[in-house]
This record gives structure tokens, C-alpha cells and sequence, in this order.
């Protein structure tokens, strides 16, 4: 067997090797800190000169996100990676490409908001990666990594749920797992998709040029009669559906004997983790969920451990209380739950954690 | 002498009776139905079609694509 | 004389192959239907009907991919160009051109535009200028004449509430990356067929890598300008014209 290809780098830099490694078709985006290194790393590989991936500056964050669109809709595997304003800009661009059922990849390396906020890591565009974000009843597949190992792994992942499903799929870190420098085992690389594959495979629907004898294929999110709008829409629902039922995935530490579970993604949910041996330490048997995928969200496994008698939930997040409603919906009155987070670029250590977990739900018992 | 003379079909139900064909004839031919198709829509038609040479002027700029234009050469 | 026999042998003008069934949408004597029957005519003889992409916009042509038989993108409005970037940069070996009104191409998608003009993609944009927002209902668009009458500035463009009018042909022909621009109309049998010739070289020229390009067709929107389309074609030809007078801009050999 080959030897295992180990490397240090960033979460960010990670991104751009685990996509040329995919065989990932394009890229485009545009700088933002804390994520610029993905589109800087690119550019250092030259994957043109390789595998033919194609890395294009846009002049902004919604070009990027056309770009998206021209190069899914036309089968390709396809990506951008932006920080929380950027996304906000992509908005309209994601509402399309999900009207449009288009595989892609979005990865939103979260920085502390409202409007320009700050440069430093936050968890706040939580509500804007698995509710939507833009207009129109829709999900993202939303994948959460809370390790650069997992910045890697992700992107494959991504790419292949997107494309399962036919729907974008994001990557939501953080500035924290963007910026930090961990060990990693790079995939092997693997081909690039032929154009011929891609029509093959993608022949029902991705523009590639019409040849004769099929149908042509529109890209499109737009039906204008009513009756026929509200079919796509029960398809997109049906779809969701499918992806909540099978597609769920999570890590859960310590929480079969728990009596508290703390719930957290992300760089949250490594901090977290620490959290929990702290509580062991001191004999108090507390558990941590952490889901991998935010959209679809755990609401089975939380719910599981609210019926098994967990007595309480703190949902842990770099924000002002997002993800707890999910939490909240999941226990739905089986078990207290509560949230404890930071914001503007805060994080939080073990100990506070811990310290809040007691305070409002332990020793309020 | 020869002649060389021209005629035009006109899809009917796909007309919408704009008439830019009427005004871009350079002979004259064309004019507009007075009666209306499924659509309520005038179309066209030649109103005088011995003048017409084939041109394709009409079908040329018709936004509809609903003309087709035959030309023949008499002896 | 003998009656002109309908025979194959005698046909001189038809229904362009590519133009599908479907009757168009559009108002009647709108331009748009010319100008796609041109694409479609120009994608046909150039035989690129497999290997074409076309984006459509928002606006009236939004639905022009009802009408035109090749494979389509629908941008989201003025994102054509970014749209079109993509595919041709993944596809360089397929014809990809945008089809996009005066609102989406030089108002909300002035940036997309003109960076793809500038990056020189190997692109066509069809840029349809009639002055006015047809679909939305006749307001005021970027390319609105002063003085011209719509429903956001129903006493006519005033330059001090409205701003001026604007050419972005004549902006982007100052752009290394577009190589070709060109301004035609198609309200007279001969501007047709001058506005096909030009539709050709942009495509031919996109297919050689030779940059981006341009062709503007002056229309008319018959029912924003509350005309009839034989007096909307006169009205084109005495205060379009004048403003955006037609013939090529910039052509790099």
C-alpha cells in the first residue's frame, strides 16, 4: 500500500489540496478574510497545469456565486469559498442554485457579524447556513468540520452528497479551523469527470450543448404557473425529506450514561470536548452531541437522549443562541434547554463552559 | 423575357398581425387580413401578389418566423 | 404567367430549423423575435447547434429559451455574463453567448459586464437596448432617452431628477479584453441582415479565442413606448439613432 501523505497546514490551504485531490472542475471566489488562503493556495498549485481545474478571481462574491451556477448547471463539479458577508452576498445566487437543483460547494469560514463585524471567528451565520439564508422555501446540505482533518474530508463528502442529491452543499467552518494549523492525511488524487462522463451522467438535466436525438436542458428556477410551481416545490420538500431520513451525522461523546448533554458544532464542539472531560473529572456525567451535519440536523438522536432521560441540554455556540432552537424543537419539552455562547469573535474555554452548564441547568435543579 | 416572381405562406395561427412585414415590402404586396385568427390577430397576406419578386424582406425582419418565401424564374 | 410552384427548389426563405414551435411570447413586432431567429439562423450555418450554451436573462427574454433549440442557463438577473464566464472557462470548446435586455446587462448587472468584457472571455453578449423595462412595465431604464416618457418618470427623463443616459458599448470598447463591438438594429429588412453579419463575426470570433464581444441591437418595446410596432420602427429610427448610432465600435483583427 501507499504511504499515507501527511502534511501540516490550515484549515483554509487544506480546502484548495482536498479539492484538486476530488477532481473538483472550478473554482471561483473572492478575498475575504479570515479565508482568503483557499483562492491564494489554488493559485500557488496551478491545478490548470495538472488536473485542468479552473481558478477564476471574480470581481465579487456574487459573480463568484454565478460562476457557481454557469459551471454546475453545465455538470461540473464546482466550488467557492467566501466569509460570512461574501455569503450574504451570494444569497440570491444559492436561492437559484438551489431553485435549480445544481450540485456545488460553498464554503462559509464564519466570521463574527452583524454588517462588517469582525475578522475573528464566530458561528452567527448559523440560521443563514440551514434555514436558508436567501429567498424561497429551500436547504443546503450543511456540513460542519470542527478539525482540519475534517476541512478535507468534507470537501469529498460535500461534493458527493451535492451531487446525490442535486443540491449545493455547504461547508460552514469557522475563522478558528480556517486559520489553525493541524496534521493532516491528504486523499489520493483522482481524476477529473471527462466531458463525456459528465453528459452521461448529468444527461437529463445540465446544459452541455444539445446533441440530437435528446431533449434540450434548461437551467432554470422559474415556473410561472402556480399549480406547476408548487409541484418543484413539493419535489424540493420530498427531497429534504429523503436527505433528513438518511444523511444524518453526528459524533456523540460520553452520552449514552449522560445526564447532561452539551450540543455543539464545529470549533464550539472541540472546545467542548474538553468540557466533558473536566465534568467527568468531577464525577458529573455530561455528554457531548456534536452534529457533522447541521442541515440535516440530529433531531432524532437528540430526541433519543431527551426520552432516555437526559435531565438537561446546553447548546454551546460562538453566537447568541441559534442552533438551541433546533436543540429545543428536537427535546421538544422532554428536558430543560439552555445556551451558552460567545460573540464578536470570542471564544469560549472549557471551564466556562462547564461553569455555565452548571449555573443554568445543573444547580438549578 | 424572363421573370422572376415570388410568393409567400403565411402561418396563419402563428401571426400576430404586427404588420412590420406590410411596412418593409418594398413592392407593396402585403397587407393585413381583415379577418382575425385564433388569436385575435390579423395576419398577413398578399394583397396584390402578381407584384411580388421574392425578396424575403417580409420574412426577413418578421419576428414571428411565420413567413416562408418561394421564388421562381419564368422564361 | 404561371403561379409560383411551393416546391423545395423554390424556396427562398423559412422558419429557421432551430426555432422551435412554441408561439413567442413576445408582443407583436417586438425586435426580440428577429434577433433570436438571427441566433438561431447564425448557430445553424456556423453547425455549433451541439456544442451551444446560451444564457438567458430577466426580463421579456427570460423565456428565450422556449424559442431556441440548444441547451440553456436562465441567470439570475444581470449575472448572465458571470454565468456565461464559467462555462465557457469549463467548456472552451462550446459557443456561449448571453441574451440579455438593456435593464440586465447595463443596470443591475453593470459589474458582471463589464468584468467579463474585461477578462476578455471568449464570450457573446446579445445586448437587446430598447430604451425601457418591458416586462416590469415600461419604467425607466439606464438607456432611457432624455425626455423619453415611462411609467418611473411619466413627465419624461429629466437629467437633474433622472440622471443621464448612458453607451455601454462605447465604455467597454475602451476595454482591452473586448475586441469586438458593435451596434445594430434590426427595424429594416437591410439592418437585419447587417445585424446577422455581426452576430456571426461575434460568434466565429468567440469560437477562435479572439475575446469578448458585443452586439448591441437597438429595439423597440412597442408596448412600453405606447406605439404601434410599424411607428415604433419610425420612432427607433428618429430617436434611438440619433443617440446610439448603429456600425461597428471597436473591432481588434
Amino acid at each position: 500500500m501507499a504511504e499515507k501523505e501527511v502534511k501540516l497546514m490550515k484549515g483554509n490551504e487544506v480546502i484548495a489540496h482536498a479539492a484538486i485531490r476530488y477532481g473538483c472542475d472550478g473554482y471561483f471566489g473572492y478575498p475575504i478574510t479570515p479565508q482568503s488562503e483557499v483562492m491564494e493556495t489554488l493559485m500557488e498549485l496551478k491545478p490548470w497545469e495538472t488536473t485542468g481545474m479552473v481558478v477564476l478571481q471574480a470581481e465579487s462574491e456574487i459573480s463568484s456565486i454565478n460562476m457557481v451556477y454557469g459551471g454546475a448547471g453545465a455538470g461540473k463539479r464546482v466550488m467557492t469559498s467566501s466569509s460570512s458577508p461574501g455569503i450574504s452576498l451570494m444569497a440570491e445566487g444559492i436561492s437559484y442554485l438551489a431553485g435549480a437543483e445544481l450540485p456545488c460547494l460553498i464554503i462559509n469560514c464564519q466570521r463574527g457579524g452583524p454588517g462588517l463585524g469582525t475578522i475573528q471567528p464566530s458561528q452567527g451565520d448559523y440560521f443563514q447556513a440551514v434555514k436558508g439564508g436567501g429567498h424561497g422555501d429551500y436547504h443546503l446540505i450543511v456540513l460542519a468540520p470542527n478539525s482540519v482533518q475534517e476541512m478535507h474530508d468534507h470537501v469529498a463528502e460535500a461534493f458527493d452528497l451535492a451531487f446525490k442529491y442535486r443540491n449545493p452543499a455547504m461547508i460552514l467552518a469557522d475563522g478558528a479551523i480556517g486559520q489553525m494549523m493541524e496534521k493532516v492525511v491528504l486523499a489520493p488524487q483522482r481524476p477529473r469527470k471527462t466531458d463525456a462522463e459528465i453528459a452521461e451522467e448529468c444527461r437529463t438535466w445540465a446544459a452541455t450543448g444539445k446533441p440530437a436525438g435528446r431533449e434540450r436542458n434548461v437551467i432554470t428556477s422559474l415556473e410561472l404557473q402556480s399549480e406547476k410551481m408548487e409541484i418543484i416545490n413539493q419535489r424540493l420538500q420530498a427531497k429534504y425529506k429523503t436527505l433528513e431520513e438518511n444523511e444524518v451525522r453526528y459524533e456523540a461523546i460520553d452520552c449514552d450514561d449522560a445526564d447532561y448533554v452539551i450540543v455543539a458544532f464545529g470549533s464550539s464542539a472541540r472546545i467542548c470536548s474538553a468540557t466533558v472531560e473536566m465534568a467527568r473529572a468531577e464525577g458529573l456525567k455530561v455528554g457531548l452531541l456534536r452534529p457533522i451535519t447541521l442541515y440535516p440536523f440530529p433531531t432524532k438522536q437528540i430526541a433519543q437522549l431527551a426520552a432516555r432521560g437526559v435531565k438537561g441540554f446546553l447548546s454551546a455556540e460562538l453566537n447568541a443562541g441559534q442552533m438551541v432552537e433546533d436543540v429545543r424543537l428536537a427535546v421538544n419539552g422532554l428536558a430543560p434547554v439552555a445556551h451558552y455562547g460567545r460573540q464578536g469573535g470570542m471564544l469560549f474555554a472549557p471551564d466556562e463552559v462547564l461553569a455555565a452548564l452548571k449555573e443554568k441547568l445543573i444547580d438549578k435543579k | 423575357m424572363a421573370k422572376i416572381k415570388g410568393t409567400i405562406v403565411v402561418d396563419k395561427e402563428r401571426c400576430k398581425g404586427c404588420g412590420v412585414c406590410v411596412a418593409s415590402c418594398p413592392c407593396d404586396v402585403l397587407s393585413l387580413s381583415s379577418e382575425v385568427n385564433g388569436k385575435g390577430y390579423p395576419a398577413a397576406q398578399m394583397a396584390v401578389p402578381d407584384a411580388c419578386t421574392g425578396c424575403a424582406s417580409c420574412a426577413v425582419i418578421c419576428p414571428d418566423s411565420c413567413i416562408t418565401v418561394y421564388r421562381q424564374k419564368f422564361e | 404567367m404561371a403561379e409560383v410552384e411551393i416546391k423545395q427548389e423554390n424556396l427562398v426563405y423559412a422558419k429557421p430549423r432551430l426555432i422551435t414551435d412554441n408561439v413567442m411570447h413576445y408582443c407583436p413586432g417586438c425586435s426580440h423575435g428577429t434577433v433570436h431567429k438571427l441566433i438561431a439562423e447564425v448557430i445553424d450555418e456556423l453547425g455549433l447547434a451541439e456544442r451551444t450554451v446560451g444564457v438567458s436573462p430577466v426580463g421579456c427574454s427570460v423565456f428565450a429559451y422556449n424559442y431556441i433549440d440548444i441547451d440553456w442557463m436562465e441567470a439570475a438577473h444581470g449575472r448572465a455574463l458571470a454565468v456565461a464566464t464559467a462555462v465557457k472557462r469549463l467548456k472552451p470548446e462550446t459557443l456561449v453567448f448571453t441574451y440579455q435586455g438593456d435593464g440586465d446587462l447595463s443596470a443591475i448587472g453593470t459589474a458582471e459586464s463589464i468584468h467579463a468584457a474585461a477578462r476578455g472571455e471568449n464570450v457573446v453578449a446579445i445586448y437587446i437596448n430598447n430604451a425601457i423595462y418591458g416586462m416590469t412595465g415600461g419604467q425607466m431604464a439606464p438607456t432611457t432617452l432624455l425626455g423619453m416618457k415611462t411609467a418611473t418618470t411619466p413627465y419624461g427623463r429629466d437629467p437633474r431628477l433622472n440622471g443621464y443616459p448612458y453607451k455601454i458599448a462605447e465604455m467597454m470598447a475602451h476595454l482591452d479584453g473586448a475586441t469586438y463591438i458593435t451596434r445594430q438594429s434590426v427595424h429594416k429588412p437591410a439592418n437585419v441582415r447587417k445585424c446577422k453579419a455581426a452576430i456571426k463575426k461575434a460568434f466565429q470570433r468567440s469560437m477562435e479565442g479572439k475575446g469578448f464581444s458585443l452586439v448591441e441591437v437597438v429595439s423597440t418595446c412597442n408596448s412600453g413606448w405606447k406605439l404601434s410596432p410599424v411607428a415604433s420602427n419610425e420612432w427607433l429610427e428618429q430617436n434611438m439613432l440619433p443617440f446610439y448610432p448603429l456600425g461597428d465600435i471597436k473591432e481588434v483583427k
